[in-house]
């Protein structure tokens, strides 16, 4: 028990907050933040100050501290580590017991965590690498409203992943111009197609023109093909409830899947959102547009496996994970172990790709990992062999810049893929045959054989930014 | 690039492998394979084709629980086949893990379509 006296002044953080024999409880959120300590600050201390500031304590000691129990509700400094390959870095461990956050909610989670703390003046950076959830506060979040398994047996998807496609040129197209661009991706052999996140309510296009026009597309490609079909109507808008009116407006075009951007538009509506899909049988596309904001930087910020963790409990049915391969930036091993994070029902630490904690998921419902950016037909093995089947990759330049149009380009990409997965369950090596199996595939496909012509000198070889730590 | 742009026709499919040539018997039995490997439990589902769209099917009998003889798969399709010769059928790999359906595709279709 701490002493029962008050003295006025500064103390130490590392006093209270450094508990390096501490075991941390299954009812504990665990966190793990890179620091990088002002010149002169010891280790100990740069921990126990981000424990402190990111729980119970501020810069100086204050009466009302005994009018409550500390020792219960501090957050504590329990492990540190080096950084691999950096001497100024160093990982530290910390415990927050669970009263100190509100149930159900990510929001007040990231409040604590990443708030004030990361401005402090001891640590010239922070990041966040990763958040252990304590299977209790999970059991408090919604989560996704559909999750992988109910969506596939609502589109009738099995046993390969999904083919989308991002509507290009993403802004100024008229409603029903963009609504023939759908049109055509989804009779050409696409599952699925999306609205470009910038694409609201703008003058050159009103929302309720683009979803009437869409609705017409959809169900038209619908009928015609007989495979069940969507398009991710974005409805993020400037308030919640215009954003609550456009989701209901979709819903009662009889349209299955909506789209939201999660980080520009908060936490707060995206939760709201995802319990609204949830009561209304939707499915829900979440963007993530801001993200390499607070994730690009290696030092300082958020890593994406902390955001991908915090949106598959706030909730939304598909996240973007990068590509590995495409135009946008993504580590490979980090990526998949995101990706798990969105998928499985428990991961177990693995340094190896950026997984810093065992990580129980109980019985949450997962996300479909989503590919897009940069990618075409020849990435496909690659795509396939990386995301496996829970994924939708999304050919937006790669379908709607065949020579012979959308149609042709998205049914070269369906070619692609059922070729790579049936070769893939026979057994065959993707990423060592891919060339062989698509040019194999194109025999039978003219609209394949042309992508692969179109395509076959296009790569995006660039060094990534946000490497994993290692030696 | 000059003028390529060939008629694209909407054609009517069937989900996943539909944008392939049929598959040959060989290459069902692989597909089989694959199914019993991930430790699914096989299935033969059969619906006239003016009712495919709708989300059942009518069950050849009980899904093959156990079964690790691709064989014994296909003999089951040859019987599906002669009873409902103008039937679509679809092959199914059950996932009780994660309660859903890991593999279906459609492996016979009847004359003409």
């Amino acid at each position: 028990m701490a002493s029962k006296t008050f003295n006025a002044g500064v103390q130490d953080y590392q006093l209270t907050y450094w508990t390096p024999d501490y075991t941390p409880l299954d009812t504990d959120l665990l966190a793990c933040f890179k620091v990088v300590p002002q010149e002169g600050v010891p280790r100990e201390e740069a921990a126990a100050a981000v424990a402190a500031e990111s729980s119970t304590g501020t810069w100086t000691t204050v009466w009302t501290d005994l009018l409550t129990d500390m020792e219960f509700y501090k957050g504590r400094a329990y492990r540190i580590e080096d950084v691999p390959g950096d001497s100024k870095a160093f990982y530290a461990f910390i415990a927050y017991p669970l009263d100190l956050f509100e149930e159900g909610s990510v929001v007040n989670v990231l409040t604590s965590l990443v708030g004030n703390v990361f401005g402090f003046k001891a640590v010239r950076s922070l990041r966040l690498e990763d958040i252990r959830f304590p299977i209790a506060f999970i059991k408090t979040c919604g989560g996704p409203p559909s999750g992988i398994q109910v969506e596939r047996d609502k589109l009738n998807k099995y046993g390969r992943p999904m083919l989308g496609c991002t509507i290009k040129p993403k802004l100024g197209l008229s409603a029903k111009n963009y609504g023939r661009a759908v049109y055509e991706c989804l009779r050409g052999g696409l599952d699925l197609t999306k609205d470009d996140e910038n694409i609201n309510s703008q003058p050159f296009q009103r929302w309720q023109n683009r979803f009437e026009f869409v609705a017409e597309a959809v169900d038209k490609a619908t009928r015609e093909t007989g495979e069940r079909k969507g398009h991710y109507l974005n409805v993020t808008a400037g308030t919640v409830e215009e954003m609550l009116k456009r989701a209901q407006f979709a819903k009662d075009l009889g349209q299955p899947i909506i789209m939201h951007d999660f980080l520009t538009a908060g936490f707060t509506a995206n939760t709201t959102l995802a319990n609204w899909c949830r009561d209304n049988g939707m499915l829900l596309h979440i963007h993530r547009a801001m993200h390499a904001v607070i994730d690009r930087n290696p030092m300082h910020g958020i890593h994406f496996r902390v955001l991908a963790k915090c949106l598959r409990l706030s909730g939304g049915d598909h996240l973007h994970t990068g590509t590995v391969v495409g135009k946008l930036e993504g580590d490979r091993a980090s990526t998949l172990g995101f990706v798990d994070q969105l998928r499985e029902s428990f991961v177990p630490e693995d340094r190896s790709r950026g997984v810093f904690f065992d990580q129980d998921w109980g019985s949450m419902p997962g996300v479909m990992a989503v590919a897009s950016g940069g990618i075409h037909v020849w990435h496909m093995p690659a795509l396939v062999n990386i995301f496996g089947d829970d994924s939708v990759l999304q050919f937006g330049g790669g379908t709607q810049g065949h020579p012979g149009g959308n149609a042709a380009g998205a049914a070269a990409n369906r070619v692609a893929l059922e070729a790579c997965v049936k070769a893939r369950n026979e057994g065959r090596d993707l990423e060592r045959e891919g060339g062989d199996i698509l040019r194999d595939a194109a025999r039978h496909s003219k609209e394949l054989a042309v992508a692969l012509e179109t395509w076959k000198e296009i790569k995006f070889e660039f060094d990534t930014v946000d490497k994993l730590d290692v030696k | 690039m000059s003028i390529q742009s060939d008629d694209y026709r909407t054609k009517h499919t069937l989900e996943t492998f539909s944008f392939l040539p049929e598959l040959s018997a060989d290459e069902i039995y692989d597909q089989i394979v694959y199914i019993i490997n991930q430790g699914w439990t096989p299935a033969l589902e059969h619906e006239a084709p003016e009712s495919a769209s709708a989300h059942y099917w009518g069950m050849w009998k009980l899904p093959m629980f156990g079964t690790r003889d691709p064989n014994e798969v296909l003999r089951e399709l040859d019987a599906c086949r002669s009873a409902y010769p103008n039937h679509l059928i679809r092959l199914i790999g059950y996932d009780n893990y994660t309660q859903c359906q890991g593999h279906n595709f459609v492996v016979y279709r009847p004359r003409g379509m």
